[in-house]
């Protein structure tokens, strides 16, 4: 017997003595789901509010940007204050177009760069799946975000969302994901909620442990 | 007394009245439960969301069979390897076959409480491997080659000074010891080991079997670098892990958060349901998956105690527990310290070679309490006690019977009641005088322990005096 069976049969032997359901047995429904967590306002401006305050909270840099030529604007101001030498963008419509601007080397995260040349990168532009209001997280997958490293490895990961991008909750980034990607679902999907972080010296929060250590999040009216 | 009665009752006595340890811990767990009891509010319904959780994980582990075929099933279509491991050997080797198999001279690990359930670590550089934990708290505690002293914060028991001490041996790069300072050491490390490694190893907080997804909860990259620099990627995940659908997440990732950490969201909560795919810009071209079973399912066949399989390993059960709090992390000997460690080390390892965990613990609840999932923590731990002496050992001694053949008229007669606490007020004038000395009957408690006086009025005589 394959040892796969061997497991099957001791959980099959152990399930036979029926455990007494003290707290329900039946799956929560998406409507139970939101009874219990955290409230948040049914309109798109109330979503934005919330999502800018809780990106606030997590320390990231969230900016919206009137249209494309005030993206442009900030992403060369940002480009200025951190002196970025090299970027790296994801080859999607609304990100490659920025660099152009940028004047400085850039890398497509196509497949082609390798992980040394990412690892030089000053920032990784990105876009996104969806923004998160609830818990002012940032949904990206390996396709919307030029695959896994991009949005984790160059000290500096900039997103450019769309205002309709923006959903209320977790449920509703859930059933986003399964309805855009249904049966063919991306081999990475992240809730990225602030740059990356530590607590592990004596509790102090300290930015940037191993991934980020900064979060730009642009949104396009 | 087992030996690791023995070395627990040994360390315990040793780490109790030390308090500075206890400065530390307190320190921490105070920050940590502002933060969390913030979050709980936070919630519309915390309680609620208890509910729905421990319904949840009932469903889950009560139909695990299904659940661990569709998740295998919906992994292996997309070109994943899955693996199954009945014990820590089995899953040992089958690592090792992989990390031979490649040639892998350079691991990187992000944590995982199953490789050191499997000691996995040691038969990996036995093996000559060089093997690289990137948690920052797990690079700590391994670098001075100690466990983990917490299932969250594995260096929540020393201070800076300590890391940068050990940093200065052995990195030989400390500047200062400023947390923000030692952290960017670590960060220039291990930065050039995602790079170099050839296989990446990770745990998993959740198994989703829906979708064929293991999910891994964490705040700074490490696991997220793990998973996507190294050309051979590898999850050990506990059978146990099962959820049944994406959409569970929705509760779970919040709730974990916040007992984990008091956090809303902790910073990366990422999915991964295979290697590269076509069209995807990078990632391991090869991802593999080991199930491990190791007396899971001995814990699963006691219905009784069934639940603590739905433990989401938050650690805030050992937050509020007295006992971990008193005796610290590391005198459990046990890959999981605190009451769940305490409840599920028996099934795992044998209950005979340590029930004494589950007599450690005062029965107080908190943990019950504070579960996030509804494990009935303390009533396990008693279960575990009577469990202990069943069937073969199942009469008590004779000195129990002694105690309480004597205690029971006692306490059945007011009348000696009362007159037992009379002679007791009059005994405790005397008792300074033998008191923690080989001569006191409860030299046990206190010679570590202030006795509080017996009251000078017993309620019935204070409610007498005042009807006259």
């Amino acid at each position: 017997m394959s040892e796969r069976e061997n497991i099957f049969t001791r959980i099959r032997e152990a399930l036979t003595v029926k455990a007494h359901a003290h707290h329900g047995a039946t799956l929560p429904t998406t409507a139970e789901h939101r009874a219990v967590l955290p409230a948040v306002g049914a309109t798109t401006a109330e979503q934005v509010a919330l999502f800018t305050k809780n990106a606030s909270d997590l320390r990231a840099n969230f900016q919206p940007v009137t249209d494309t030529a005030a993206l442009t604007a900030a992403l060369i101001a940002l480009r200025d204050a951190e002196k970025w030498r090299r970027v790296a963008v994801h080859p999607g419509a609304l990100a490659q177009p920025q660099v152009a601007a940028l004047g400085v080397p850039t890398l497509v995260a196509d497949g082609t760069a390798t992980k040394e040349e990412l690892g030089q990168c000053d920032a990784g532009i990105t876009e996104c799946d969806a923004l998160v209001a609830q818990t002012g997280s940032v949904l990206v997958t390996s396709r919307s975000a030029g695959g896994r490293a991009l949005s984790c490895l160059p000290p500096h990961h900039i997103v450019i969302a769309r205002r309709a991008q923006v959903v209320a909750d977790l449920p509703a980034a859930f059933a986003l994901l399964a309805q855009k990607y249904g049966g063919n679902y991306p081999s990475m999907i992240s809730f990225i909620t602030g740059p990356s972080r530590t607590g592990d010296i004596e509790r102090i929060l300290v930015l940037g442990a191993h991934g980020p250590k900064q979060l730009s999040i642009f949104l396009l009216d | 007394m087992t030996a690791p009665a023995a070395q627990f009752t040994l360390d315990a006595r040793r780490v109790a009245p030390d308090t500075r340890h206890r400065g530390i811990i307190q320190t921490a767990m105070g920050k940590y439960e502002v933060v969390r009891d913030q979050r709980k509010l936070w919630f519309q319904d915390w309680q609620g969301a208890r509910n729905l959780a421990a319904r949840t994980k009932f469903a889950a582990v009560n139909q695990l069979d299904t659940h661990l075929a569709e998740f295998a099933k919906n992994l292996e279509a997309r070109g994943t390897k899955i693996h199954w491991a009945s014990n820590a050997e089995q899953a040992r080797s089958i690592i090792l076959g992989i990390l031979k198999a490649k040639n892998a001279k350079v691991v990187v690990k992000s944590k995982a409480m199953t490789s050191e359930e499997i000691h996995l670590n040691d038969a990996m550089e036995t093996a000559g491997c060089e093997v690289v934990e990137s948690d920052l708290g797990e690079y700590i505690v391994q670098l001075r080659q100690e466990p983990p002293y917490h299932l969250v914060f594995p260096a929540m028991h020393l201070t800076r000074g300590e890391i940068q001490k050990t940093f200065q041996d052995k990195l030989l790069d400390a500047p200062t010891d400023n947390p923000e300072d030692l952290t960017m050491v670590a960060r220039r490390v291990l930065r050039q080991k995602y790079i170099q490694a050839d296989v990446g190893i990770t745990g998993a907080n959740f198994a989703i079997a829906e979708t064929g997804m293991i999910s891994i909860t964490e705040n700074e990259g490490n696991a997220r670098l793990t998973a996507a620099l190294p050309k051979t990627m590898i999850t050990l995940v506990g059978i146990e892990k099962v959820l049944p659908r994406l959409a569970d997440l929705a509760l779970f990732l919040p709730m974990l958060a916040v007992m984990g950490t008091g956090q809303a969201l902790t910073c990366y909560n990422t999915l991964y349901g295979g290697p590269r795919q076509p069209g995807e810009a990078d990632g391991p071209e090869e991802y593999h998956v080991v199930l491990l079973d190791n007396q899971r399912t001995t814990l699963l066949a006691d219905a009784e105690q069934r639940d603590a399989l739905g433990c989401i390993r938050c650690g805030a059960c050992l937050n509020v527990c007295p006992i971990f709090r008193n005796v610290g992390g590391h005198t459990y000997g046990t890959v999981y310290g605190g009451p769940i460690g305490s409840v599920i080390t028996p099934h795992l390892r044998g209950l005979q070679d340590w029930k004494h965990l589950s007599f450690a613990s005062s029965l107080c609840g908190a943990c019950t309490e504070t579960c996030p999932v509804k494990i009935d923590l303390h009533h396990h731990l008693l279960q575990n006690r009577r469990n202990a002496f069943a069937p073969a050992t199942g009469k008590p001694s004779w000195w129990q019977k002694t105690a309480f053949k004597l205690f029971a008229p006692v306490a059945n007669s007011p009348a000696l009641w009362s007159l037992t606490t009379k002679l007791g007020r009059f005994g405790q004038i005397f008792h300074g005088l033998v008191k923690g000395s080989a001569l006191d009957p409860a030299q046990a408690w206190t010679k570590t322990r202030e006795v509080a006086p017996i009251a000078k009025q017993s309620f019935r005589e204070w409610m007498k005096e005042r009807e006259s």
